[in-house]
């Protein structure tokens, strides 16, 4: 059945009925979903976030067409082993920014540009976006961001430099700090 | 799950909107029964095309599917059509003798093989609904569906095709 399963998954994507390829993929905080579709990286579902929720997600805002192709991520699995490695700085992925618009996708296409290692506040974020005082809009931004990890929110915190919070929680938030070298061994909470 | 609208004249509309699951939802839950079901109907040499066939059928026609309440049924469907094409094709071409070959040196069949070929041996209502009855457990209702008669007749062939296998098996 497998064998057939891989088959019908390649078929799929040669005669472009292939619109959402998902797969599941580990990593030092618990186990990924990846999802992609032919414009590119769709979602990155964290491991506290329920797998089958964000397929649903995706079956109704992007296309029913969701099938488990793990070989369509290759490329983004290896780009996140490297980072996870501490071997990767930027990653070189398309993205399918179709979950998001408005505002939010503002504000996310100015975390987008954050480099490795460096943080800002979501005032910046907001006032990047167009709208200084929208700051709680930044933060919900942050929040509903479609492609964490590669497109780094956690790399946004409070004015005064408190974490603030995560969508994979705040120990993963603080995690990915420190494998970026922004947090020494004690964190400023 | 519901929706409304609005009609142009400002009434509103209250529609019943069964979200489509992800496609591999479908795959997950349904891939064993379609796979049982084709092998009873074209036999395990045909099986794993038709398959093929059928899931690339539903997948396409997946997006503007409207209910959503049977999928499995509608799986079904599929199959049990896939299987029609391929016999038809095969009534139309001679069987080549390499292919009788192949089968002869494959490794030995499950042991419930046995019935199906005879379920394969009858003639083609019959089979259709002994197949989609036993290795689909679909209720009369739809295997009427699939065939495309009255469930009264359905309920026939299903019963006929029973007995022809007793029969055949004793």
């Amino acid at each position: 059945m497998k064998a057939a399963l891989d088959r019908l998954a390649k078929r799929a994507a040669e005669e472009q009925l292939l619109d959402v390829a998902y797969t599941s993929t580990d990593s030092p905080f618990g186990p990924l979903l990846l999802a992609i579709t032919p414009k590119g990286l769709v979602r990155v579902g964290l491991p506290n976030q329920d797998r089958d929720e964000l397929l649903v997600e995706l079956a109704e805002r992007v296309s029913p067409r969701v099938l488990e192709a793990p070989a369509a991520l290759d490329e983004a699995r290896r780009e996140l082993d490297l980072y996870f490695d501490g071997k990767l700085d930027s990653f070189d992925l398309p993205i399918d920014w179709s979950l998001s618009d408005g505002f939010r996708l503002r504000v996310l296409r100015q975390i987008a540009r954050i480099p490795y290692g460096e943080t800002r506040s979501y005032t910046e974020m907001a006032r990047g976006a167009g709208n200084e005082r929208a700051v709680r809009a930044a933060g919900t931004a942050c929040g509903k961001n479609p492609v964490p990890l590669v497109v780094p929110c956690h790399r946004v915190l409070r004015s005064g430099g408190a974490l603030g919070n995560y969508g994979g929680g705040a120990p993963m938030k603080e995690g990915l700090l420190r494998l970026e070298g922004v947090l020494d061994e004690s964190p400023r909470g | 799950m519901w929706r409304i609208s609005r009609s142009t004249h400002g009434q509103r509309l209250i529609h019943v909107v069964s979200a489509l699951p992800p496609f591999q939802v479908l795959i997950d839950e349904h891939a064993g029964d379609v796979m049982a079901v084709l092998r009873g109907a074209v036999g395990r040499e045909g099986a794993d095309d038709c398959f093929q066939e059928t899931f690339m059928a539903a997948l396409r026609a997946y997006p503007s599917l409207e209910d959503a309440r049977n999928l499995r049924g509608w799986l079904i469907t599929i199959a049990h059509r896939k299987a029609i094409d391929y016999h038809r094709a095969r009534g139309r071409r001679p069987v080549p003798v390499a292919e009788v070959a192949e089968v002869a040196v494959e490794g030995p069949e499950p042991s419930d093989d046995g019935i199906w070929l005879a379920v394969g041996a009858l003639p083609p209502k019959q089979r259709a609904a002994v197949t989609l009855r036993y290795a689909a457990d679909l209720p009369h209702r739809e295997i009427a569906d699939a065939l495309g008669c009255s469930p009264e007749a359905a309920r026939r062939s299903l019963h006929e095709g029973i007995k022809r296998l007793r029969k055949e098996l004793a």
